[in-house]
């Protein structure tokens, strides 16, 4: 019995690669030229901690949500909390070394701007979310019940 | 639907992955915007480049092993005077308003990375490999620059070079992967009814909301942030919309010198005693040698205005600022360059990356280009650069020096 041969693939997607591999060589043995290590461990780490573990994170808080909501019967409520934590969230992941204080002494002494007010900032916005969102479904929600009431129940 | 106790639990099982928003069409619609706004960074980001004119002087060159990189570095020009505050606001805020894109766009097809077999072919596998290129170096760029622009310097290495040539290798996984997935992308849009692929879950959840409705909710994201930000890149009143980005807010002061300050003169080290009018003289050198002028000569000479913003690297700017000042053409002139030639600019800061800058003659040339005494009709305060500061057309911030202390005109 011959070898089972390992098939090349489409060869234009070949040499596309190819180019592709040797322009990204080029530029990275300037990008690793310092601090090799470090680096290398940002690109290869920065894909690992998303698919690994933000990502994980999120969504298995997002389905705490979905669950916990179903589990006492507020289904309907589900996007009226989850849209305003996941902006709330994205803000804090985006702006997080001047919310979290992280830089505070060098950003005051280099822009001569308060740096303790992002926190405060980010709370009130917060609030703004989930105060809207909590308007927005005790606006919506009675009008919706009260429809799906006058509709027969649906067979499950 | 109940859970199904078979239900597998690997993630390599297409089963595993239940959310019914997944699919082609999803994940095309992202991938387009996404097609759009990265080159648009890129391209941004080499004029970005470009406008620090590091082809000129290796004080200008913080990435001198660039080789053919720098291939299309030209003389960054003077007009229009906004130029670099309309492309650096662009790539700064555009980049922070497609961070929910990206976030959406690699949940979408997160299942592909725990695809079995690991490789069907050769193509294939290094495909896959190309991948890791994709999403890592593009993460890197995104955490890089939103990581820059807060002033949190943890990344291993300065910034100028890890952005510039992280950004190519980034932008070479990406030219592979939008020729090979965009012919896909568009066909999975122009079709009416969805094929099913690998993205599609085989025993999807019931939904908690549409693909529709999914994608509002991504674009509201990034109307959010994009709300939340481009005030520090306009302006006047809507700056106090920017209410997270670090130029967002108030500004520093109120008056003639209350603009936004990219570094007080406390914190670049400027010594009081140094900038006094006794203490402070500005040496000019050029063909017909060295001149010595204090504030007071300076002042002496003929003045002239421009109204011109300051354009930060970090993405924020100012409005047109009224500064008023000597003329580097003339101040060319008084030491022997009737045509204006490059000049080298040294101040008196201690330390930064660009306490030493280097103008081109087109830069020097334009009547625009001042050392400025003045700013809204106000003495410099020490923040704005206090005696004399750099200020020319279209150029960004690190290049209108301030606190200068020494020019020198001539072929660098």
């Amino acid at each position: 019995m011959r070898p089972p041969r390992i098939p090349l693939g489409s060869p234009f997607r070949l040499l596309l690669l190819a180019c592709s591999f040797a322009l990204a060589a080029y530029a990275g043995v300037r990008l690793l030229a310092g601090d090799w290590f470090g680096v290398a461990l940002w690109i290869v780490g920065a894909a690992l901690l998303h698919d690994l573990v933000l990502l994980p994170l999120y969504a298995a808080a997002d389905r705490a949500v979905v669950r916990g909501l179903d589990a006492v019967g507020r289904r309907d409520l589900t996007l009226y909390v989850r849209v305003p934590a996941a902006l709330s969230g994205l803000l804090l992941l985006v702006w997080f070394p001047l919310i979290a204080g992280l830089v505070e002494q060098r950003y005051r002494s280099a822009t001569g701007l308060p740096a303790d007010v992002f926190l405060g900032r980010w709370l009130l916005i917060t609030a703004v979310l989930f105060g809207g969102s909590a308007l927005l479904a005790a606006l919506r929600l009675p009008r919706l019940r009260r429809a799906a009431n006058r509709r027969p129940p649906a067979v499950h | 639907m109940r859970d199904d106790p078979r239900a597998p639990l690997l993630p390599t099982s297409p089963g595993f992955w239940r959310s019914p928003l997944r699919g082609p069409r999803f994940t095309a619609v992202l991938g387009l915007v996404l097609l759009v706004g990265v080159t648009v960074l890129f391209g941004t980001g080499l004029l970005s480049y470009a406008a620090c004119n590091p082809g000129l002087s290796p004080v200008n060159d913080k990435t001198p092993d660039k080789g053919v990189l720098g291939f299309y570095l030209f003389a960054w020009p003077t007009d229009p005077h906004w130029l670099y505050r309309l492309t650096q606001g662009v790539h700064v805020t555009l980049g922070i308003t497609l961070i929910p894109v990206l976030l959406a766009k690699l949940w979408s097809v997160v299942p592909r990375l725990f695809t079995l077999p690991p490789a069907r072919s050769l193509a294939h596998a290094l495909e896959r490999l190309s991948l890791l290129l994709l999403v890592g170096g593009g993460l890197f760029q995104f955490v890089t620059g939103v990581l820059n622009v807060q002033l949190d310097y943890v990344f291993p290495g300065s910034f100028y070079p890890l952005h510039f040539y992280g950004a190519w290798v980034f932008f070479a996984a990406f030219v592979a992967h939008a020729a090979l997935k965009t012919p896909t992308a568009l066909r999975n849009l122009r079709r009416l009814r969805e094929e099913p692929g690998d993205l599609v879950s085989p025993r999807p959840a019931e939904p908690t909301v549409s693909r529709r409705g999914a994608l509002w909710f991504v674009g509201g994201a990034s109307l959010l942030l994009f709300a939340t930000t481009v005030g520090q890149s306009l302006g006047g009143a809507l700056r106090r919309t920017a209410l997270l980005a670090p130029h967002g807010g108030a500004d520093p002061g109120s008056g003639p010198n209350g603009f936004q300050i990219n570094k007080t003169a406390t914190h670049a080290g400027i010594d009081r005693a140094e900038t006094g009018a006794d203490a402070w003289r500005l040496v000019v050198t050029g063909r017909t040698g060295t001149v010595r002028l204090s504030r007071a000569q300076l002042a002496g000479l003929p003045q002239y205005s421009a109204a011109l913003p300051i354009a930060c690297v970090e993405g924020w700017s100012t409005p047109d600022q009224w500064w008023r000042g000597v003329r580097l053409r003339d101040l060319a002139a008084l030491v022997g360059h009737d045509d204006p030639p490059d000049l080298f600019v040294e101040s008196l800061q201690r330390h930064g990356a660009f306490r030493k800058a280097a103008l081109r003659a087109n830069q020097v040339a334009d009547p625009r280009s001042l050392l400025a005494l003045y700013v809204n009709g106000e003495e410099l305060s020490p923040d704005h650069g206090h005696p004399a500061r750099i200020i020319v057309p279209a150029a960004p911030g690190v290049l209108n020096t301030k606190w200068v202390a020494r020019l020198t005109f001539g072929d660098l």
